[in-house]
C-alpha cells in the first residue's frame, strides 16, 4: 500500500521597510553588529513600541494578492520565552486576530493548477542573531536585526509530495518580490521556511507531524522534506510511531536530528500586548493599497504573450521578477517595431551575458535605451546580427553605445552594391576552379562564395545583398 | 518653608523673594536632615541639584520663567532619568543608568523644574507599603514606625516630611493615593493615556499612569498641566484626548448642584472605623457646600482586587523577562551555562513579592489555564467598566475611602500578602476602568491621616479638581503637618 506526504509550510518573509516594524532603527543588512540598535529593539527598561505602519500596508497588499481576507481590527499579542537574542524576553506577533487570514495560492501541476490553502498572515518581529562559533567558547549577540518586520505565511496542509512545497514557495517567492514587499534573499535570511510534514495511508486522518526547521534554500527544502518522508515511512514500518518533535536540518550531512520534543515544546503563554493597541486599518485604505497592487507574474505572463506574441518560454523568463519585465517593457517602448527580437535579445543575449558576469538586471551596464539603440540598428541593416553579438560585448565592457561602438570599430555593414560587386568580383578572380564548378552545376559551392566574401569583408557586408549580388554576378 | 505648597514657592519665586539655588539649598537641608529617619530618598546628588537650580535662575533672568521654573519635584525611582541611576527600587538593576529621560522628565525639565533626587519605592511598584524595596522600607513622617503606603511611599514620605513640596509617583493599583492618603497629601492619578508611559519602567502596561504628589489640589493640577499630553512614542497616549483647563478647575469654591455618588460597595464592615467616620464626616461637608449625596451601588467592586491580581502579575511576568542578566542589571557570578545565568541572575536579583507576581503571572497565562484565569479577570474588568459607566449616568463624581486603614506598622503585614492586598481594595477598581482618580487629606484617625478619594469620568480630571479644591477650601487638613518635622498636626 502506498504512502502519501502531506506538507505544510510556515514562511518567515522579511518585510523591506526602511525602519523597524517598532522603533527607528535601520533594516539595512550587513552593519556592523549592534551598531542598528536603540533602546526600543534592546529592550530597555520603559521603552515602548510604535508600529511602522508601512509594515502592516505591505502586509495587507500581500494578503490583497493571494485573495484573503483583511482583518479591519487585528491584535498584537506577546509570544513569551527566554533566549539571549530576545531582548524583551517576549517577542511580539500576532496570534488569535492577525491581520490576514483565509488565502491561497495556485501552484502550477502537470497542464493545470493546484490551490494551496493560505491560512493566515501575521505581523511579527524578528530576534537577533547568536553566534557561537568561532569564537572561543563565548557565544556573542547581534541586535541588528531584532524588531526587523516579518511576515508569518501560514499555509495549510495541502501539498503532497516535496515537489509541491518547493513549487508553492517559489510562487510565494516570486510574488512577494513583485509585490516589492520584500528582498526575499534567502542568504540574507530574507525568506526562511519551516515545514510541517507527516506521512499517511491516502484516506486516513492525517499522521503525526515533525516540525522541520531552519530550511534555507529551495535546494534543502527539497532534501530536507525528502529525508523526512523516507524517515516517517520507515519507522512506520517498521513498526515505529512519529513522535511530535521539531527537528533541525543538518545540510551538510543532508539528515535532519531532533532538536525538542512534545515534552520540551514551549508554552509561549501568548496575551495581548498591552502596549499596543488594535492595530486598525479602514476599508478605505485598504481599497488604495488595492488600487495600488502592480500586474501579478501570472498577469503578466499572460500579457507578454498576447500583447507582444512572445512564447510562453520567453514569456516565463522574461516576467521572473518586477525589474526584469519592467526593464523588458522599457526596451520595447524604446523599440516598439519588434517585440519579439527584444524578447530574443535580452532574454538570450543580455540575460546571458549578465549571468555569466555574476550580475542582476538592475546592475546591467547596458540600459534598456541602449539595448534598443543596438536592435535599431540591426532593424535598418547597419550591422548583421552576427556583428551586432560583438557590439553588445563591446557595451557590456563599458566601450559606449552602439553607434560609438560600430564607429569605432568600423563594423558598419557594407551595403554599397558597388563596393560588394568589387569584393566579389574579387573572390570571383581568386577562385577560377571553383566558379567553373557552380557554373558546372555544383550549387552547394554557393556557401563557400558567401563565406569567401563575408570573409573579405571582415564581416561588414550585407549577408542579404552578398546573397543578392553573388547570385547575379555567378551567372556570369 | 518645608511644608509650603509648590504655588507659594512659584509666587515667591516670582515675586523675586527666593531663587531656584536657595530653595535647592534649603529641601536638601531638609534632606541632610530628616532622610536618615524616612528612608524616602535614595539617590540625591547635591551638585547636580545644584546645577539645575543655577541653570533655572540663569533661564528665568534671561528668558522668564516657564511654568515650574526653579520648582523642586522629587522623582519615584521608576521614571527613567539621564542624570544618576535608575533602579526601581530592585537589586536587579542596581547601578543601572538610563541613557534617556522618561517622556515626563522630558516635560518637567522644559517647564523648568528641580529634578530633586529619586524617591523610595517598592521594588517595580509591586507593594502598598514600600517594604518590599531593595533599598529598605521608607518611614511614615507622622509616625516613624509606620509604613508611608506604596508602592509610591517614599514620594508620599519625602513631601509629607518636609523634604520636597510635590513629587512624581506612579499608579498601577492606587500606588500615588494610597501613600498620598496615608501620609496625608494629594495624589492625583490621571486618565489611563492621558501622560505618557516612555520611559517609566513598566510594571503593568494597561493599568501604569504616572501623576503628581502634592501638598495641595492646585499643586497637583499646576504639575499635571504639564505632565499631560499626547506622546507619539506611546501608542496608548491617547492622541485625541479631551483637553482639561487644570487651573481652572481648581477655582471652584462650592458644590452646588454637583451629584456625589457614594458606592454602599466602599463602606463595608471590617474597615477601619475612624476612617469610616472621617470619610463620612468630609461627604457632610460637601453636602454643606451644596452637594447631593447620592447612594449608588458599584455591584462587582468585590471581584476587582481577584481580577487586579490576575491582570497586573500577567503583565508584569512579560515586562519583567527583559531583566535576564544579558545585557544589562544584574548578572551573576560565574554562570555554568545560560540557564544557570538567568535562573541565578534572577534569583539573586528580584525580590520575594516580584517574584511571587512573576510566577503568579506566569501561571495565570500558561497554556490551560488563561481562559480561566486570564480572560476571566478580563471579563470582569470589563463589567467593572460597566458598573462606572451606569454610575457616571446618576452622578457626576463619586467619593470614597482611599484606603480602608490608616497606615499600619512596618512589618505588621509582610508575612500575609494577601491582607496586604486588601489595602488596595478601594483603589483598584478605577484602574482597570481606566479612570482618573485622585486622594486627598480629609481627617486623622488617632495622628494618622485618613484620604478622601474622588473617582470621574474618563478624560474628566476637571471634576475631580473642582470637587478636591471646594472641599480643601472648606477644610484646613493641608495645613497639618507631622510635629516630629517641624510641622503643626
Amino acid at each position: 500500500m502506498s504512502w502519501e506526504t502531506v506538507i505544510g509550510l510556515e514562511v518567515h518573509v522579511q518585510v523591506n521597510t526602511n525602519t523597524k516594524a517598532f522603533c527607528g532603527c535601520s533594516t539595512e543588512f550587513g552593519a556592523e553588529p549592534n551598531t542598528q540598535t536603540c533602546p526600543v529593539c534592546l529592550g530597555m527598561p520603559g521603552q515602548l513600541p510604535v508600529l511602522n505602519m508601512e509594515v502592516a500596508r505591505k502586509t495587507v497588499l500581500t494578503g490583497l494578492a493571494i485573495n484573503a481576507d483583511i482583518n479591519l481590527e487585528s491584535k498584537f499579542d506577546r509570544k513569551n520565552y527566554f533566549y539571549p537574542d530576545l531582548p524583551k524576553g517576549y517577542q511580539i506577533s500576532q496570534f488569535p486576530l492577525p491581520i490576514v487570514e483565509h488565502g491561497h495560492l495556485d501552484i502550477p501541476q502537470g497542464e493545470g493548477e493546484k490551490r494551496i490553502g493560505i491560512t493566515r498572515i501575521h505581523i511579527e518581529e524578528d530576534a537577533g542573531k547568536s553566534m557561537h562559533e568561532g569564537l572561543d567558547g563565548v557565544s556573542h549577540i547581534d541586535l541588528n536585526r531584532s524588531g526587523v518586520p516579518l511576515m508569518e505565511i501560514v499555509s495549510e496542509p495541502d501539498m503532497r509530495s516535496a515537489d509541491e512545497a518547493v513549487a508553492y514557495l517559489k510562487q510565494l517567492h516570486q510574488l512577494v518580490r513583485f509585490l516589492d514587499v520584500s528582498g526575499a534573499d534567502m542568504e540574507k535570511g530574507q525568506f526562511r521556511c519551516d515545514a510541517n510534514v507527516s506521512v499517511r495511508r491516502p484516506g486516513e486522518p492525517f499522521g503525526t507531524r515533525a516540525e522541520l526547521k531552519n530550511l534555507n534554500s529551495f535546494r534543502f527544502i527539497k532534501q530536507a522534506i525528502d529525508y523526512e518522508v523516507a524517515r516517517q515511512i520507515e519507522l512506520i514500518e517498521d513498526g515505529g510511531k512519529v513522535v511530535q518533535e521539531t527537528r533541525l536540518f543538518d545540510s551538510a550531512a543532508g539528515v535532519s536530528r531532533s532538536m525538542r520534543g512534545k515534552e520540551e515544546a514551549h508554552d509561549y503563554r501568548y496575551f495581548p500586548d498591552p502596549d499596543l493597541p488594535p492595530l486598525r486599518i479602514s476599508q478605505q485604505e485598504v481599497d488604495t493599497i488595492k488600487a495600488g497592487m502592480p500586474e501579478l507574474p501570472g498577469q503578466l505572463r499572460a500579457r507578454f504573450e498576447s500583447e507582444f506574441g512572445l512564447s510562453s518560454y520567453d514569456a516565463d523568463v522574461l516576467t521572473q521578477t518586477r525589474e526584469l519585465a519592467g526593464w523588458y517593457e522599457a526596451l520595447v517602448a524604446a523599440h516598439p517595431a519588434d517585440p519579439k527580437r527584444c524578447a530574443n535579445w535580452m532574454a538570450n543575449e543580455l540575460l546571458g551575458r549578465l549571468k555569466e558576469a555574476g550580475k542582476d538586471i538592475s546592475d546591467s551596464p547596458v540600459s534598456p535605451d541602449g539595448l534598443a539603440g543596438l536592435l535599431d540598428r540591426i532593424a535598418d541593416n547597419t550591422i548583421s546580427g552576427k556583428i551586432a553579438k560583438d557590439v553588445l560585448d563591446a557595451m557590456m565592457a563599458g566601450e559606449g553605445d552602439a553607434d560609438a561602438v560600430i564607429e569605432a570599430k568600423g563594423l558598419k555593414q557594407v551595403t554599397d552594391t558597388g563596393a560588394i560587386d568589387a569584393l566579389i568580383q574579387g573572390i570571383l578572380d581568386a577562385n577560377p576552379e571553383q566558379v567553373e564548378a557552380y557554373r558546372g552545376g555544383k550549387d552547394k559551392l554557393f556557401g563557400f562564395f558567401v563565406g569567401q566574401v563575408m570573409k573579405a569583408s571582415k564581416g561588414q557586408a550585407s549577408p542579404g545583398m552578398v546573397n543578392e549580388r553573388l547570385k547575379e554576378l555567378l551567372k556570369g | 518653608m518645608p511644608f509650603s505648597t509648590l504655588s507659594d514657592l512659584k509666587a515667591r519665586l516670582d515675586a523675586g523673594e527666593t531663587t531656584a539655588v536657595e530653595l535647592a539649598k534649603q529641601y536638601l537641608a531638609r534632606i541632610d536632615a530628616h532622610n536618615g529617619k524616612l528612608n524616602a530618598f535614595v539617590d540625591v546628588d547635591h551638585q547636580h541639584i545644584l546645577e539645575q537650580a543655577q541653570a533655572s535662575d540663569a533661564h528665568r533672568a534671561k528668558h522668564g520663567p516657564r511654568e515650574l521654573e526653579g520648582l523642586p519635584i522629587a522623582i519615584k525611582d521608576i521614571f527613567c532619568t539621564q542624570d544618576g541611576p535608575t533602579t526601581c527600587c530592585s537589586n536587579i538593576l542596581k547601578g543601572y543608568h538610563a541613557p534617556y529621560d522618561a517622556h515626563v522628565i522630558t516635560r518637567l525639565k522644559k517647564a523648568g523644574a528641580v529634578l530633586l533626587g529619586k524617591t523610595n519605592m517598592d521594588e517595580f511598584a509591586m507593594g502598598s507599603s514600600n517594604e518590599t524595596s531593595a533599598f529598605g522600607p521608607c518611614r511614615n513622617p507622622w509616625d516613624v514606625e509606620r509604613i508611608p503606603g506604596g508602592s509610591s511611599g517614599g514620594s508620599a514620605s519625602a513631601v509629607a516630611g518636609g523634604m520636597a513640596p510635590a513629587a512624581l509617583g506612579t499608579d498601577t493599583g492606587g500606588s500615588i493615593r494610597q501613600p498620598a492618603a496615608v501620609c496625608g497629601i494629594t495624589g492625583l492619578k490621571p486618565t489611563y493615556g492621558r501622560v505618557s508611559r516612555r520611559g517609566i519602567i513598566a510594571f503593568a502596561s494597561s493599568l501604569d499612569q504616572a501623576g503628581p504628589m502634592a501638598r495641595t489640589v492646585k499643586d497637583s493640577a499646576l504639575i499635571s498641566s504639564v505632565l499631560c499630553g499626547h506622546d507619539s512614542g506611546d501608542s496608548t497616549s491617547v492622541a485625541d484626548a479631551p483637553d482639561v483647563d487644570w487651573l481652572k478647575a481648581c477655582e471652584a469654591r462650592d458644590m452646588k448642584g454637583l451629584k456625589i455618588g457614594k458606592p454602599k460597595e466602599y463602606f463595608v464592615d471590617g474597615m477601619d472605623a475612624g476612617v469610616r467616620s472621617a470619610v463620612e464626616s468630609a461627604l457632610a461637608k460637601c453636602v454643606e457646600l451644596g452637594a447631593e449625596i447620592v447612594d449608588i451601588s458599584l455591584p462587582h467592586t468585590a471581584s476587582a482586587v481577584a481580577a487586579y491580581y490576575v491582570i497586573a502579575p500577567s503583565e508584569a511576568s512579560a515586562n519583567l523577562s527583559r531583566y535576564d542578566g544579558v545585557r544589562f542589571g544584574h548578572r551573576c557570578e560565574n554562570p555554568n551555562d545560560l540557564l544557570d545565568m538567568y535562573t541565578r541572575s534572577r534569583d539573586e536579583g528580584f525580590g520575594d513579592e516580584v517574584k511571587r507576581r512573576i510566577l503568579t503571572g506566569t501561571f495565570a497565562l500558561s497554556s490551560g489555564y488563561y481562559d480561566a484565569y486570564y480572560l476571566k479577570a478580563q471579563q470582569v474588568r470589563t463589567l467593572i467598566r460597566q458598573d462606572f459607566l451606569d454610575a457616571f449616568e446618576q452622578v457626576d463624581v463619586i467619593a470614597t475611602p482611599t484606603s480602608p486603614i490608616p497606615a499600619f506598622k512596618v512589618g505588621e503585614k509582610t508575612d500575609d500578602p494577601i491582607t496586604m492586598y486588601l489595602s488596595d481594595i478601594f483603589t483598584i477598581a478605577l484602574n482597570l476602568a481606566g479612570l482618573p482618580g485622585m486622594s486627598q487629606p480629609c481627617g486623622f484617625v488617632e495622628g494618622l491621616p485618613v484620604g478622601l478619594q474622588w473617582i470621574a469620568p474618563a478624560w474628566r480630571e476637571d471634576a475631580l479638581l473642582a470637587a478636591g479644591s471646594a472641599y480643601e477650601a472648606a477644610t484646613d487638613w493641608t495645613t497639618k503637618a507631622p510635629k516630629g518635622f517641624g510641622g503643626a498636626a
